[in-house]
């Protein structure tokens, strides 16, 4: 049988560790092997592992839980998708010319009932990363989205969405098929629909690209996602004309679940695994379901015309400013 | 959001230096230099021309309230939520405090915020209007734009009104972080309102509508209107030349290239542009009037040629 290789893929604060976990491996085959008892170290060693773990996730900088979002072994819509419902079909095409690999959707059904879901779709591996444009859809994964959410709407199915990616496509293809005209109708649209819409932030929110599949009766996002305006990168060349002051970027953006949460933006925040959902897919998985299946219940209870202006009033009240009265 | 930036290097490539005689009178702004065809045009005439170029139709930047006044009939005009002022939710700051920068470019316009907002009347025809100021922070998109924005749809809605919204703008206000994205979706949301009941909504592209601007309300009008030679895009030049590595086909993201491709309806010059916004609304108001306010006062059609 040939052992698969495990691609490991390690960001800087994930290092410490990582080899304080392979030790305590080593040492359980080697103990094995040589039929020793070494259960009293062992445990030693896993509270000293909860702690470290305990330590890095709670004292991570914005620009880490970037890096985080960004994970490549962070799972993708298509891996929740498979792991959350029992029955699931994509479906294909924007009926326009295209069908966009970067903007997933289909139907599914969850503990048996039905829902529509869709998603940015990134690469698994840089090959499927190639194909999928790392995620950044295209005005043609947008249409698809929208014929989805109105199919959706018609046989009375919830929407789920999921949002990653990294933006919406900046090229000269994207711009000649209306990446604006795209992502705006969708804005607009998503207030007109009945049925209920839950949309999660699983990984990178990325601007106008995300909010294009965002328009929510409860927004969402995974602890370790974020959401952000501007790509941290881009704004600090902006900003700091310096793309090198990213992590500054990060920081004043107010990029994770936890600002985003206090700041009103978003309804709620699903706890991750202690080392980020890709330490842990399966668990991450059921979180999400839970957290998602949670608030359906909730948005049940409503009318549809209860949903929708849950909806109007949710984006309507999001801003800051101040009255001034005249002197 | 990056096109700002592309917007900023431009304006660092101006013109060359011109005689010294004349320059001393076009600073004293009697005379105006065209900064496309360089053809020095009496300031008065120009003005009279609604900032276009007589010589080569170059379309001048318009103020908010110049533009206003170009639009309604004179002495109409009922400004909406003036006391709405700007706040810095983030704290936030990047090689300058953004209350500052606010307060900068406060001081600098006159205005409180990148649009203003109100009721008038066009040809006797009333509409709620929306204008944006590039001259505030180039235009961007933060929570005050957008709360006045809605608040004039909502209004619109009300009041059966037709909205008609002139956009320029680099897109989102990165200061406002995920607020200024959200605007985005909350405008997007009163204009579902406004169609619902059936109300015209007509954007005006000018220069330049870029970023979170295009991808919500310059892209949602019953009819869009754009003005020749506006920059409108989603996505900066410099950042699609970043990830392309390749020339940009001529014309890119021009007003021209948005007309061939399908996303606006027609290229007015402004010079046109009330008469063709009054046609519209007024063919979108079967019941309101019978007879094109038009015909009642040129006893004529409009003409699609422009007239200097
Ligand atoms: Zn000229």
């Amino acid at each position: 049988m040939s052992k698969t290789k495990k691609k490991t893929f390690l960001l800087d604060f994930e290092k410490p560790l990582c080899e304080l976990e392979s030790r305590i491996d080593q040492i359980k085959t080697l103990a094995e092997e040589n039929q020793v008892d070494v259960s009293a170290e062992i445990s030693q060693l896993e509270i000293r592992a909860d702690q470290l773990r305990q330590e890095i996730f709670s004292t991570l900088t914005p620009g880490q839980r970037l890096q985080l979002a960004r994970h490549p072994r962070r799972p993708s819509t298509l891996d929740y998708v498979q792991a959350i419902s029992d029955e699931w079909l994509e479906l294909h095409g924007d009926r326009g010319g295209y069908d966009d690999p970067a903007l997933v959707g289909g139907v599914a059904r969850i503990d048996g009932r039905p829902v529509v879901i869709m998603g940015h779709q990134k690469g698994r591996d840089t090959k499927d990363n190639v194909a999928r444009n790392f995620g950044m859809a295209f005005p043609g994964g947008y249409r698809k989205a929208l014929r989805l959410m109105e199919h959706a709407n018609k046989f009375d199915l919830p929407i789920l969405t999921f949002i990653d990616t990294p933006g919406a496509w900046s090229g000269v293809e994207a711009e000649k098929l209306g990446q604006g005209e795209a992502i705006a109708y969708n804005l607009k649209k998503m207030f007109s629909f009945d049925v209920p819409i839950i949309c999660t932030v699983i990984g990178e929110g990325g601007s106008g690209g995300a909010l294009g599949i965002g328009v929510a009766d409860r927004l969402l996002m995974l602890e370790h996602s974020v959401y952000t305006v501007a790509s941290p990168e881009a704004c600090a060349a902006i900003l700091w004309k310096d793309a090198k002051k990213s992590d500054r970027a990060a920081a004043a953006l107010k990029i994770t679940s936890w600002d985003l949460k206090e700041l009103g933006i978003i309804d709620g925040i699903i706890s991750e695994p202690s080392s980020g959902a890709h330490a842990n897919p399966v668990d991450a998985a059921v979180k999400l379901k839970q957290a998602i299946w949670k608030n359906l219940e909730e948005l049940w209870q409503m009318t549809p015309q209860q949903r929708k202006e849950l909806r109007y009033q949710k984006f309507r009240n999001m801003g800051r400013f101040e009255i001034v009265e005249a002197q | 959001m990056s096109s700002l930036f592309d917007w900023f290097a431009n304006i660092r490539k101006t013109e060359p230096a011109v005689q010294k005689q004349q320059e001393r009178e076009i600073a004293d702004g009697l005379w105006t230099k065209c900064s496309s065809c360089n053809s020095v045009a009496y300031t008065k005439d120009l003005q009279a021309n609604q900032l276009v170029c007589p010589e080569c139709k170059y379309h001048n930047r318009v103020d908010s309230d110049e533009r206003i006044k170009q639009i309604t009939d004179a002495g109409t005009w009922k400004p909406l939520d003036e006391n709405i002022h700007p706040i810095d939710p983030l704290k936030f700051r990047d090689r300058k405090d953004y209350q500052a920068r606010l307060q900068d470019y406060q001081s600098k316009t006159g205005l409180t915020d990148a649009v203003t907002t109100g009721t008038g009347l066009i040809d006797g025809l009333p509409i709620a209007l929306g204008v944006m100021d590039f001259r505030f922070m180039g235009g961007s998109m933060g929570s005050v734009v957008g709360e006045k924005l809605c608040r004039l749809i909502e209004h619109a809605t009300a009041e059966s009104f037709p909205v008609v919204i002139v956009c320029a703008s680099g897109g989102a206000r990165m200061q406002e972080g995920m607020f200024s994205l959200m605007q985005m979706a909350k405008i997007s949301g009163a204009l579902q309102r406004h169609q619902e009941a059936k109300l015209l909504y007509i954007p005006i592209l000018a220069h330049p509508t870029m970023g979170g601007v295009t991808a919500s309300f310059a892209m949602l009008g019953d009819i869009i209107l754009a003005e020749p030679k506006a920059t409108i895009g989603f996505a900066g030049r410099r950042v699609i030349e970043q990830t392309l590595r390749e020339k940009l086909p001529d014309g890119f993201q021009t007003s021209e290239y948005l007309l061939e491709h399908g996303f606006v309806d027609s290229i007015v010059p402004r010079t046109q542009l009330k008469k063709t916004l009054t046609q519209l609304i007024s063919l979108h108001q079967p019941f309101y009037t019978l007879m094109s306010p038009l015909e009642q006062n040129n006893g004529h059609h409009s003409e699609v040629s422009e007239k200097v």
